[in-house]
């Protein structure tokens, strides 16, 4: 997996592309704590190019969903494939998480 | 890696193995997920089971056995035996570990849980899978995952 940082406004953008699992998702985890720590608030995880997440990645989102909100912060998702709603709706995750089916949708909603 | 691809010979329908050692090393997790994806969309397994279904399932089979099993020892390797023909898949993961308890690893998933950060991997298993067994090994501890094709 890879990803990029990028800002729209004053929304920070993460790209996963690839394979969100046990073996890389620790680093996306700290760049956007990291983000977080510089005073970044608004967060958006767009999952256009990325092919499947297991328990690990969805850990991640939750621990970035918590650390966020306590810091006062918002964190959208958007752009999940059907396996991936799939994926959510099994775990009952998209009822924590504010999931958008564009990005476009997702920055307009913070 | 080492790798035996094989359509299993006779008359029959065919079956397609994959058997394989790997590294507790997670970073072989994807190569072996991916052997396995191609092996049921020769064999028409549905979309959803192809991109969804087999890959998480399997990843958390084998982060199990890497991380639990094995105790992330990268002395220890990970045994896998997958078996694809046109009624199912089978899955066996075999790690060397002393043992671990399936059923302890996980956390019932539902609204109350929904922002607990680990607990979800022996679940996905279950959901996305038929059946998900402990099968007894003289060495080791084996997890057999099923999928019946649609």
């Amino acid at each position: 997996m890879s990803f990029s940082i990028i800002k729209e406004g004053d929304v920070i953008v993460v790209d996963v592309d690839g394979q969100f699992i046990v073996g890389n998702r620790q680093e996306l985890k700290q760049k956007v704590l990291d983000e977080l720590e510089r005073g970044g608030r608004k967060f958006l995880i767009d999952f256009t190019k990325t092919g499947y997440i297991d328990s690990s990645g969805l850990g991640v989102l939750v621990s970035l969903s918590k650390k966020i909100r306590e810091q006062g912060g918002e964190l959208r998702l958007s752009n999940l494939n059907d396996d991936l709603k799939t994926l959510f709706e099994l775990t009952k995750l998209d009822t924590l998480f504010q999931i958008a089916d564009t990005r476009a949708r997702a920055l307009q909603s913070f | 890696m080492t790798l035996s691809p094989a359509v299993e010979p006779g008359g029959g329908a065919p079956r397609r193995v994959i058997e394989l050692d790997i590294p507790s090393d997670v970073r072989f997790i994807e190569r072996v997920v991916e052997r396995v994806q191609h092996e049921c969309q020769v064999m028409a397994y549905a979309r959803q089971q192809v991109m969804l279904n087999v890959p998480v399932a399997l990843t958390e089979a084998l982060s199990n056995a890497i991380l639990r099993g094995n105790a992330d020892d990268p002395s220890k390797k990970v045994h896998v035996h997958a078996s694809v023909d046109a009624s199912r898949l089978v899955v066996e993961v075999r790690d060397e570990g002393q043992g671990f308890d399936l059923d302890a690893c996980t956390v019932d998933v539902g609204i109350d849980t929904v922002d607990r950060e680990d607990g979800r991997g022996l679940f996905l298993m279950r959901k996305l899978m038929h059946q998900v067994e402990r099968v007894s090994a003289l060495r080791g501890n084996t997890v057999r995952l099923t999928l019946n094709r649609e």
